[in-house]
């Protein structure tokens, strides 16, 4: 053992001067609820939580090719959905004259605003493990960028599927029933279709940003199902009213095929970012379009101390009409950052999105600092007001079983207000 | 090479002819600064570490390391194009800045954000804020493009053993977060030893020495320390430059969004 030990340090000390880099993060989490839990299964206000993200990596040949190796692990105290690990990168990137390929498992982000993520296709969300879903799970591919002076186009082939991850049973904030883990494909190849992406990128210099991109493959968003009941189920629930006891009702996320065009539009002058995204989509029920637009601007130096306060206003819309799909429709994202320029890098985020049509309201606080080098701490917070309780799995059947399509909103969340203290530590 | 050094001369002379007659001390000011900025010409690219020490009052320290590729402007109107990688501290480790400078509007700049694999355009017109909590403003890292100051000569000084040009500096731009610098110039090589910067209000800000100067191809003067004081807050901050290496084969493919995604 000890042998070996001394063999593999050996081996690895070439390794090292050889260019390979090895880096990562561990962080702490630690989350309080200050709503009682609508679900029985999640019923605590306390949650602890810790993750690993080591890094390998490696470059040669004059750094033109480059490896990467990154897993991810996650252990939840009370989700064992979120206790859950992946492997974010595992990739080889080669530097050719006026191209680049990279292949194998990579995040990919496409997108100019800060309210949805309307355009960003590659990646599915991790989504339990951040209830922002900025965090992704790794897609494999190979992906051939062309530089151009007249822009940059990126292919894509994406050999295999990932699905979404969803919070459990015992997971705070959960969807209202469950989600199985048997998911439907509208492809005969499930989750081992090969989609394709493009996306063409330019800038010019008179403050304008353009890209164009196009999807066609299984969608990342599943419309969630509840499952089909039982005989004796359907007869409890339409002469009880309720679900006979010990059903077990589940969501089946079903995942079509789709093509999405996305366009992404930003204009600089004079301090004012100007942002749009849209896309088109069809495959998932009748074609769609939505929008995200807005501005970011930066008050610098306020007040004459070294302070900047940042503004971030946007528009969401989309004309889906399926309540299945997405809570959101025709919202108003107002953002602010408080950034002190500080030796610590201390800043405060404020962040309300306003549902103009149910009136609901999401509401997120953060402020995070540097302590000495390698430790980052934050404080965050999430609340979601004017949103029904949740409807129960013997109510949201009885609604389908009347073919009363409400929009579930905010409703799924609702009741999951918490407040976060993290720390990170980077080696 | 000879007569290349000559043609240069010539080109020189030509452009800057040597005035007998009575000069403004704006005129002269204006030639020192344009015969500054001609010795730093022709550099092609150049690639730097630095070590940034942030000190506080109190004497508390905190160290940031970063790495600075550029690459000279081809055209005219063109400004350099740079890329800054940050190391240290960890938190940042990956986080990756590109800049299109230009002489006469501001400039271009992206920043990427390693963690969400996002490239984000940089919109705040930032000039006088801290650039990462230190001493140093984002405009007093870019370059000093002649056009973007007016000047005054003010008079020959003893600085150690050399013989200095002292002259203001007044920024162009209604964004800076001076009113005007006193720079010290040596009459030898044009290098930088002083720097007295003057807020909004007219009073003394801060205060940069540049020192332990080296010559790299023959030709480029770049100094190893650059120490900044606020007068205003006693904090200070120093830059330790190091491994300066020129022609590293850089050109205009290194400085697109796809290389700055792949920087770290």
């Amino acid at each position: 053992m000890k042998k070996n030990l001394i063999t593999a340090s050996l081996l690895a000390m070439p390794l090292i001067s050889m260019g390979w880099e090895f880096r990562g993060e561990v962080g702490l989490e630690g989350r309080y609820f200050t709503q009682d839990s609508p679900y029985p299964e999640a019923d605590y206000s306390t949650n602890g939580s810790a993750y690993l993200k080591p890094e390998i990596l490696h470059e040669w040949n004059d750094r033109d090719d480059l490896f990467t190796f990154i897993p991810y692990a996650r252990v939840d105290e009370h989700d064992s959905e979120r206790t859950h690990w992946d492997i974010r990168e595992l990739s080889w990137i080669h530097v050719g004259n006026g191209w680049e390929s990279r292949v194998g498992i990579r995040k990919v982000f496409w997108g100019v605003t800060e309210g949805r993520h309307l355009v960003d296709i590659i990646n599915q969300t991790d989504q339990v493990d951040q209830v922002d879903g900025e965090e992704k799970l790794g897609q494999p591919m190979i992906n051939l960028s062309l530089v151009r002076d007249w822009g940059i186009v990126d292919l894509f082939v994406l050999p295999g599927f990932r699905e979404r991850t969803f919070a459990g049973e015992e997971g705070r904030p959960r969807t209202p029933l469950p989600v199985s883990d048997d998911a439907l494909y509208e492809s005969s190849r499930e989750d081992s279709r090969v989609d394709f992406a493009i996306r063409f990128q330019q800038y010019f210099d008179n403050g304008i940003e353009l890209a164009l991109s196009h999807f066609s493959g299984t969608s990342r968003d599943p419309l969630l199902i509840p499952q089909g009941l039982s005989q004796a189920e359907l007869i409890a629930l339409a002469t009880t009213g309720a679900l006979p006891a010990g059903s077990d009702p589940e969501f089946t996320p079903l995942y079509n095929v789709i093509d999405q065009t996305g366009l992404e539009l930003q204009y600089l002058q004079n301090g004012w970012l100007w942002k749009l995204e849209g896309i088109s989509r069809s495959g998932q029920g009748e074609r769609f379009n939505a929008l995200d637009g807005g501005f970011e601007y930066t008050q610098v130096g306020l007040f004459g101390s070294a302070a900047d306060l940042g503004w971030i206003v946007e528009y969401i819309w989309e004309d889906r009409d399926d309540s299945l799909a997405s809570p959101l429709a025709s919202d108003v994202l107002l953002g602010t950052r408080f950034t002190f320029n500080d030796v610590a890098s201390t800043e405060i985020l404020a962040g309300i999105i306003y549902d103009t049509e149910e009136e609901e309201k999401a509401i997120s606080l953060e402020s995070s600092r540097r302590f000495g080098n390698n430790l980052k701490a934050s404080l965050e917070a999430r609340f979601y007001t004017d949103a029904a309780d949740p409807r129960s799995p013997s109510a949201l059947y009885r609604d389908i079983l009347r073919n009363v399509n409400t929009n579930p909103g905010l409703g799924p969340i609702s009741r999951s207000d918490f407040v976060q203290a993290e720390v990170v530590y980077y080696f | 090479m000879t007569s290349r050094f000559l043609t240069a001369g010539l080109a020189l002379a030509i452009a800057f002819p040597v005035t007998t007659i009575a000069q403004t001390p704006e005129e002269k000011g204006l030639e020192i600064a344009r015969e500054a900025d001609a010795r730093g010409n022709g550099f092609g690219d150049f690639q730097a570490d630095m070590k940034m020490v942030l000190i506080t009052q109190r004497g508390d320290q905190a160290e940031r390391e970063l790495r600075v590729k550029t690459l000279e402007a081809k055209g005219e109107e063109e400004g350099d194009k740079s890329l800054t990688i940050f190391d240290t501290p960890r938190d940042v480790r990956g986080t990756a800045m590109l800049t299109f400078s230009y002489k006469t509007k501001d400039d271009d700049q992206w920043l990427y954000l390693p963690a969400l694999r996002r490239v984000k355009t940089i919109a705040s017109r930032n000039k006088s804020g801290p650039f990462m909590g230190s001493e140093f403003s984002f405009e007093d890292m870019r370059g000093q493009e002649v056009e973007k100051y007016t000047y005054k000569y003010l008079r020959d000084e003893a600085c150690g053993e050399l013989t200095c040009y002292v002259m203001e500096r007044y920024p162009t731009d209604k964004h800076s977060g001076y009113t005007k610098m006193v720079v010290w110039l040596d009459k030898d090589e044009y290098r930088t030893w002083k720097v007295d910067y003057y807020d909004r209000r007219g009073s003394l800000l801060k205060t940069l020495e540049s020192s332990d100067y080296s010559q790299y191809k023959d030709k480029f003067w770049q100094p190893a320390k650059m120490s900044m004081v606020n007068h205003q807050t006693g904090k200070a901050t120093d830059l330790f430059w190091s491994n300066y290496q020129y022609d590293t084969g850089l050109s205009e493919a290194d400085f697109n969004q796809n290389s700055l995604k792949r920087a770290r």
